[in-house]
């Protein structure tokens, strides 16, 4: 046994915020390119999140801001696991938890626009959960282990037997990065359809936990879709750079859909994850067969 | 083995004194006190053979069977009687079938019936016999308060609380029976009997609804009855390789061509009981029964004596065509009812479809059947059983207090009633949320399913990564709403703690300490019973159970945080996109009327609603039923 895995945990707990916020610095740079601006500076976002903790404490409901805390630390504490090398299946569900924790901050404020912030947003939960469940039992059935760590070093490419598992994962990656087209339950820009949607009654303080929690959040699922091309470590990274452009991208040019089409394309992924599983199943068999 | 007969007979007591008792304060204290006499006697059991492996008994034999073969002729001329009353002639057909295949079996094979033990006990018959005589009692303690209530409520009910609470304790007494019986012509017995008790509690209010829905669950469970005397005969007849009626030769038989059939026969009587697809409907219709027959049925007794038969009989069907198609109906019956409870807003109705979705999740991993899956079957069996009653009985006490049992009524209700808010958060969280009990077994099942042959595996993980998501959904909507904090809401938990309420108290700290607790369960209970049952077990990885606990740990500890705001923030009302509004949710509207705005959660029964689902479930379920008796027929 030995104290490896503490120091991945620690190091994320540490080094995500950071890495997150310039992920979301470069991030709006970027989208400013793509529309003709010049944008903000790069350090942007640890501004907007030190003005938050400045800011006035206002509440609907002091309960609110109970939950949004339990969000920021199961989101942090799955992270945390996931860097620890732990159980993707036990990382997922408490991930899975975290959201529930920021659902249920909404509902106790009990406003019209939270409210059905928090209707969508468990329809995105609905929508991505089967993929990311279906991404796990793929990294299984490649490398024959639920541990991160052990996926991690594993020698073989996965993503040439997944293919079909990570364009789905990269479909809800869209959801969970919370990028058009689907943004459905809140999004980066300020009084759309539904004003801010989930964190339309978060402010101050409490709202800049749900902006730290959301860069634990991406760290953590870059580091998920880096576990696909774990077995060459300069290919994953220019592979999980290429993935996020691509992510802006298509957050640029796409508008947002409805959550019926939201919940549709979550679930199509998933079928798309289940048709490579069941190809890969059969290549796995016929291989352990010895090829008769 | 005095303590398998205590829990068998003195419930049978209890229930013939209690049809002298008229005065509710003595029928408590009687209902009180003999639950905490069979709470008592499970525990006793417990402790007394929980690290003895099987024990066996070989229990007075010739007078109970005569007895039992009387009884089944008399309860056959019972629901003649009632099926020409009502007029339900499916129930006398299906009577008459069955009384003639008991005669025939006992007649043509009388010297093929006699098993070596009649009574046995084994780990998991001892989970089994703690869920029915902790919950179970508790339930019927509770029950005493909310029949009395429940009679002011409702005047035109005619009061037969007596024969209610005598069915009741019959009805443990029939539970206790069927786990501890080695002898299947026992098993059958008591079977029979809790098909008549559920009959009798369903139609308890005696409208023509309750009528009719508690003849639809007669006809129903009889059909599944049919088919257990049909293997039963089917063993007589084989009884030199099959084991004949004794349920450990049974399952240790050599031939499993032989015993695939009456384990298939078996196990579509456990599907009926266990009201899978698309047998559900019996389950729902019992929904016009008292709230805590509800509470009993689905977390106790009746479909837990389904899933118990399944995985009992897990051994035979592990690794066979027919087990899969068993286990397929499971899992088709787990996400087609997860998916309709989305669209449920009446509480005892989504309770309900959870319900059958987790029994379907149950037989489909004791129909697919390796060590790992009959492993997290017995874990999902104690999970669903505390967390379930927990928020049946919930759902009956929010009922009496504010008048309905429509989730959008219970919309904050952690104002109103705090502490059965409180209740039901920890309920529902146990249904679905990490690291509660119900998702360490999905958890557990995935991973089992995994390893599960290659493209079967992947069929039922599928259906589970869909069920798993779909539940999500419905249970934190509705943990939404009991949460809402609303203004201006008068408190109407007053009166709660006037009326003994203790058993929904110690059913939280059964949820609690469930999870808290379930490595100890595993390594003493399950662990052993599987190893015996397979020679290997299965366990979750001890750095896997630590990492829960710490999260067990931080959701003890975060409401402390509670404290930490209560000083700070200032208060302001809802954003209502500019308007001037009050906190509760009343804005200046146009032409300067005042309006309130309301929130209700999405039920989407477009996509989710019983109407699209319910059919295609039950065809699928049904194709896959008779498809395991055709692979069992292939077999052999």
């Amino acid at each position: 046994m030995t104290w490896t895995w503490l120091i991945g945990a620690v190091l994320f707990l540490v080094l995500a915020p950071i890495a997150g916020g310039l992920i979301a610095g470069i991030d709006r740079r970027i989208t400013a390119r793509m529309q003709g601006r010049v944008g903000p500076p790069l350090l942007q976002p640890f501004y907007d999140v030190g003005k938050l903790f400045e800011k006035e404490s206002v509440v609907v409901t002091t309960a609110q801001n109970f939950y949004v805390l339990a969000y920021l630390i199961f989101i942090a504490l799955s992270g945390a696991l996931f860097f620890a090398g732990g159980d993707l299946l036990l990382i997922i569900f408490a991930f899975t938890l975290a959201h529930v924790f920021l659902v249920l901050g909404a509902y106790a404020a009990h406003s019209p626009y939270s409210h059905i912030g928090a209707e969508r947003e468990l329809i995105q939960l609905m929508a991505y959960e089967p993929m990311i469940i279906l991404a796990a039992v793929g990294f299984y059935m490649v490398t024959n282990s639920f541990y991160v760590a052990e996926i991690a070093v594993s020698a073989i490419p996965a993503i040439l037997y997944l293919p079909g598992v990570f364009l789905g994962f990269v479909t809800i990656l869209t959801i969970k990065l919370r990028k058009s087209p689907f943004d459905i339950s809140t999004s980066h820009h300020a009084h759309q359809e539904i004003v801010k949607g989930i964190t339309t009654e978060f402010s101050g303080s409490t709202l800049a936990q749900v902006e730290i929690a959301h860069w634990y959040e991406n760290v953590f699922l870059l580091g998920f879709v880096y576990l696909f091309f774990a077995w060459n470590p300069v290919v994953g990274i220019i592979a999980v750079v290429i993935t996020y452009l691509a992510e802006i991208f298509v957050d640029n040019v796409t508008a947002r859909v409805r959550w019926q089409a939201a919940l549709k394309s979550g679930w199509l992924a998933a079928v798309l994850g289940i048709v490579n599983l069941a190809i890969l199943a059969y290549i796995l068999a016929y291989m352990m067969t010895g090829g008769a | 083995m005095q303590t398998l007969l205590f829990l068998i007979l003195f419930p049978i007591l209890v229930a013939c004194l209690l049809l002298f008792v008229k005065r509710t304060t003595l029928r408590y204290a009687v209902v009180a006190l003999s639950a905490l006499v069979i709470g008592g006697a499970s525990i006793y059991l417990l402790m007394r053979y929980a690290f003895e492996g099987a024990v066996y008994f070989a229990a007075p034999s010739e007078a109970a069977s005569l007895a039992m073969v009387a009884i089944e002729m008399g309860l056959a001329l019972f629901i003649i009687y009632m099926g020409a009353k009502f007029r339900n002639y499916l129930a006398i057909v299906l009577a008459v079938i069955q009384a003639a295949l008991v005669v025939y079996l006992e007649a043509t094979f009388s010297e093929n019936l006699h098993a070596v033990n009649n009574l046995f006990i084994d780990q998991f018959s001892i989970i089994m016999g703690l869920i029915i005589g902790i919950i179970g009692s508790l339930i019927a303690v509770y029950a005493v308060r909310y029949m009395e209530t429940y009679h002011h409520h409702h005047p035109e009910v005619r009061d037969r609380q007596k024969m209610f609470f005598f069915v009741i304790f019959i009805f443990l007494a029939a539970m206790f029976g069927l786990v501890f019986s080695n002898n299947l012509m026992w098993v059958f017995f008591f079977w029979e009997i809790t098909t008549i008790t559920s009959f009798l509690l369903i139609g308890y209010s005696e409208t023509e609804e309750a009528t009719k829905n508690a003849f639809l669950a007669l006809v129903m469970n009889l059909l599944g009855g049919v088919a257990f005397v049909a293997a039963l005969i089917f063993l007589a007849a084989t009884e030199a390789t099959s084991g004949g009626i004794d349920l450990a030769r049974v399952l240790a038989s050599g031939d499993a061509a032989v015993i695939l059939i009456p384990a298939v026969l078996i196990g579509f009587a456990g599907i009926t009981k266990a009201a899978l697809m698309p047998f559900s409907s019996w389950l729902l219709g019992a929904m016009v029964a008292p709230t805590p027959v509800s509470a009993l049925l689905h977390s106790s007794t009746m479909v837990k004596a389904g899933v118990y038969i399944l995985v009992r009989f897990s051994p035979v069907f592990a690794g066979t065509f027919a087990g899969f198609s068993i286990g397929l109906v499971g899992a088709v019956t787990f996400v087609v009812a997860s998916a309709i409870a989305i669209s449920q807003s009446n509480a005892k109705l989504v309770l309900a479809y959870s319900t059958i979705a987790n029994l379907g999740l149950i037989a489909a991993c004791a129909g697919v059947g390796t060590y790992m899956l009959v492993w997290a079957a017995i874990l999902l069996i104690i999970f669903h059983a505390v967390a379930k009653s927990l928020l049946f009985l919930g759902t009956g006490a929010i009922e009496h207090r504010i008048g309905s049992r429509d989730i959008e009524d219970m919309e904050g209700l952690i104002v109103r009633m705090p502490r059965m808010a409180v209740m039901m958060f920890i309920g529902i969280a146990g249904m679905f949320l990490a690291p509660f009990g119900m998702l360490i077994s999905k958890w557990a099942a995935i991973e089992a399913f995994v390893q599960v042959q290659a493209p079967f595996g992947l069929v039922f993980i599928a259906l589970l990564a869909y069920g798993s998501a779909i539940t999500v959904f419905f249970w934190a909507k509705w943990m939404g709403k009991l949460i809402a904090i609303t203004r201006n809401q008068e408190k109407v938990e007053k009166g709660f703690f006037e009326e003994p309420w203790a058993p929904l108290y110690i059913i939280t700290g059964l949820v609690v300490a469930a999870v808290l607790l379930f490595p100890v369960i595993s390594s003493t209970l399950i662990e052993p019973y599987v190893l015996a049952i397979y020679g290997v077990t299965a366990r979750l990885a001890e750095a896997n159970v630590a990492i829960m606990l710490l999260m067990m740990a931080l959701l003890l500890i975060l409401p402390v945080s509670f404290l930490l705001f209560r000083r700070s923030a200032k208060r302001l009302p809802a954003y209502m996109g500019g308007r001037t509004a009050t906190p509760d949710l009343h804005f200046a509207g146009s032409l300067g009327l005042t309006r309130e705005a309301q929130t209700r959660n999405y039920y989407l029964t477009e996509y989710f609603g019983e109407a699209k689902l319910f059919l295609p479930g039950a065809v699928i379920c049904t194709v896959l039923i008779l498809v395991s008796w055709a692979l069992a027929g292939v077999a052999l």
